[in-house]
């Protein structure tokens, strides 16, 4: 998979979004119309940053007014489905929970957060990896936590990106380890529309789902598997034939 | 470095690629001193795998020497020879733990694709799309191996590569194919498709007690080593009105008591329903051809139990299900849990319990790959296996187009008859 970034325009201005790019090879030609349900199935099933899709939305010029009412008007239409996912890890949970509760540790595992860092009181203060180099940044705080069982947390009013959410570490009913469960809010500050907004909320889910995948590789082996950066041999120009 | 890379169905190419780099901690890159082209890349040869690139380097059974090592290795240097398991297992999650190997949790990095398809992610692959990780495989100079400590199997001084090169893939998956068909001691074995992995799953079985084996192909020197290597009573699928009812007049009206299909999605026959397949899986509209599955279904005694080491990718049609459900019968499937397997099959290759080299009919270099696929493939010059070797004779260093031709066992000279657009292989 490699990432490939692409912009859309709106009326308000020009929206980058990032997905990950797989061909997927079908011997016979195809036709047009089974090409752009691809090109459907691509954008649905890849992650993207859509997490900082959102906040570059939400970083557009203030000024912009237009944005800003659309804004308001959508984020009524738009309520967001809570995202809730859960993945088995085989470790004790006060040893997962210890790694979690360390923010700075988060990137490790995020992709589309550059860092974190603990402004100490429950605080603490993220910044999301942009395409193009927005700058996408806000901070939470601890609304409740339990310790090695579960943190929950809220973005701070002003954030670019408002989510709340909670992790929960439980140990596994039949003795395979930790039962980590994420449950997350993101958004609703969306001026794209419902429809581009539910999509969005749906890749979101994916993200977050990948998110604890890599948690999970990097708990159990130490690292995350990988194939960015091995050879191959010439590979498409431009992968217009295969775009999922 | 020089590497097989595909470009699209019965399109191979060696091209100059860059050389694999250290990506992960665990990780070794190796310098590929043997190479086999496995019967079920022949799927990917044909286009039947999604998730294939263009420029994807292909292999998934090899072996060579460790030329770097990760910091954290440990169990592994520089020198060592070792040979890889084709599927990728972590060494730590549940499923390794289980030694369910080629489903670890936590080598591919594509399981989001994997689920899509699967539901859940197998384990990362060497070189089999991009659906089981993309890894880059070994028909290459040089290959990297991630989680290396858990990857590598150290091959014994002394013990030639062709000797250990198939406990890779195919060795330990006609084992498998018999451990998962259930051979109780005097038990009939019936085995479709001859090719390497049947070869090793017809040798297997008589390791498990097998009482009988019957071997079912159509090409007469794949037919004749299942009959002298292996023993086996032979059944040319061509030359009867019915595989189905061959078997029952041959195990007394009972029907063979273990039936392992070794030919998976790309199954030949010579029936209505083979017939449908082809033209249903041209047109798209179904992924594999599930013919020899039918068959065996058919074909397996009441209780009876069915052992899948042929691959399947996709979806298949019109399987017996009542017959199966209504005999009562045992399904038993899935990509080999390789390292389970090396030790023991190693210790019996050491001990000359079996000779593996006995499947290869062909050694060459790795510009001959591309002819090599479809000589394999068209099974061409009595083809069962074919060996690449990387570097020539082993002497040959880094980025030289060193590919010296091997000698093969058989006379090139003379080609067979065409073998059309056939397929049967494992």
């Amino acid at each position: 998979m490699r990432e490939a970034v692409g912009t859309r325009s709106y009326p308000q201005g020009t929206e980058t979004y990032v997905y990950e790019e797989v061909d997927l090879y079908l011997p016979e030609e195809e036709s047009e119309s089974s090409l752009l349900q691809k090109v459907g199935q691509a954008a649905m099933i890849v992650s993207g940053a859509a997490l900082v899709a959102l906040a570059a939305r939400r970083a557009w010029p203030s000024g912009s007014q237009t944005a800003q009412r659309l804004t308001e008007r959508t984020s009524e239409a738009l309520a967001p489905a809570p995202i809730e996912t859960a993945v088995t890890i085989g470790k004790p949970k006060a040893e997962l929970y210890a790694f979690w509760r360390r923010f700075e540790n988060l990137p490790q595992f995020m992709r589309h957060v550059e860092e974190v860092t603990d402004l100490g009181g429950g605080r603490s203060h993220w910044v999301g990896k942009s395409p193009l180099g927005f700058k996408v940044e806000w901070d939470a705080e601890i609304v409740d936590e339990r310790e090695g069982e579960s943190i929950s947390w809220s973005s701070l009013p002003g954030s670019q990106v408002h989510n709340t959410g909670t992790v929960t570490f439980e140990d596994s009913p039949n003795g395979r380890g930790t039962v980590v469960r994420a449950t997350m809010e993101v958004g609703s500050v969306n001026p794209v529309g419902q429809a581009v907004g539910k999509a969005l909320s749906s890749v979101t889910e994916q993200q977050v789902r990948e998110d604890l995948r890599r948690f999970k590789h990097l708990m159990e082996t130490g690292e995350i598997p990988t194939i960015d950066g091995q050879p191959a041999g010439a590979r498409h120009l431009i992968n217009i034939r295969n775009p999922f | 470095m020089r590497a097989v890379c595909w470009n699209g169905p019965t399109d191979m190419r060696v091209e100059t690629v860059p050389d694999p780099e250290i990506l992960n901690r665990k990780d070794v890159i190796i310098k590929i001193t043997s190479a086999a082209i496995c019967g079920s890349d022949l799927h990917l040869y044909d286009g039947y795998i999604p998730t294939m690139k263009k420029g994807d380097i292909m292999g998934h059974e090899f072996m060579g020497e460790v030329v770097e090592a990760g910091p954290e290795v440990r169990n592994l240097k520089a020198g060592d020879r070792i040979v890889v398991p084709f599927c990728i297992g972590c060494g730590q999650c549940w499923f390794c733990q289980k030694e369910l190997w080629s489903l670890c949790d936590n080598s591919n990095p594509n399981a989001v694709i994997a689920e899509k398809m699967f539901g859940h992610s197998p384990a990362g692959l060497f070189g089999y799309s991009h659906l089981t990780g993309g890894y880059a495989g070994g028909q290459a100079e040089y290959t990297r191996v991630p989680f290396a400590d858990v990857n590598g199997f150290k091959v014994p001084d002394g013990m030639a590569d062709e000797q250990v090169l198939f406990l890779g893939d195919i060795f330990p998956t006609g084992f498998m194919a018999a451990e998962n068909a259930n051979i109780q001691p005097g038990d009939t074995v019936a085995v479709w498709g001859c090719g390497p992995v049947s070869q090793f799953a017809i040798q297997s079985a008589w390791m498990l007690g097998a009482g009988r084996v019957i071997a079912i192909d159509r090409f007469p020197e794949r037919l004749l080593l299942a009959q002298t290597w292996g023993r086996a009573e032979v059944i040319d699928y061509e030359e009867v009105d019915s595989v189905i009812d061959t078997l029952r007049d041959m195990t007394g009206g009972f029907g063979p008591d273990c039936c392992i299909d070794g030919v998976g999605m790309e199954a030949h026959g010579t029936t209505m329903d083979a017939k449908y397949d082809r033209a249903k899986q041209a047109l798209r509209m179904e992924t594999d051809r599930p013919h020899v599955l039918r068959e065996a279904i058919m074909a397996c005694r009441k209780g009876g139990t069915l052992s899948i080491p042929g691959v399947y990718g996709g979806f298949v049609d019109k399987i017996p299900m009542g017959a199966a459900f209504n005999k009562g019968l045992t399904f038993k499937m899935g990509q080999t849990h390789v390292h389970r397997y090396v030790r023991p099959l190693l210790e019996r290759i050491e001990k000359g319990e079996i000779d593996p080299t006995r499947v290869i009919t062909h050694r060459m270099g790795l510009d001959d790959a591309p002819e090599g696929y479809k000589t394999f493939r068209d099974k061409e010059d009595n083809c069962i296996k074919i060996v690449l070797k990387p570097h020539g004779n082993g002497h040959a260093h880094h980025h030289h187009h060193d590919h010296g031709r091997m000698e093969g066992q058989r006379d090139h000279g003379h080609s067979q008859k065409g073998r059309g657009d056939d397929q049967e292989t494992m």
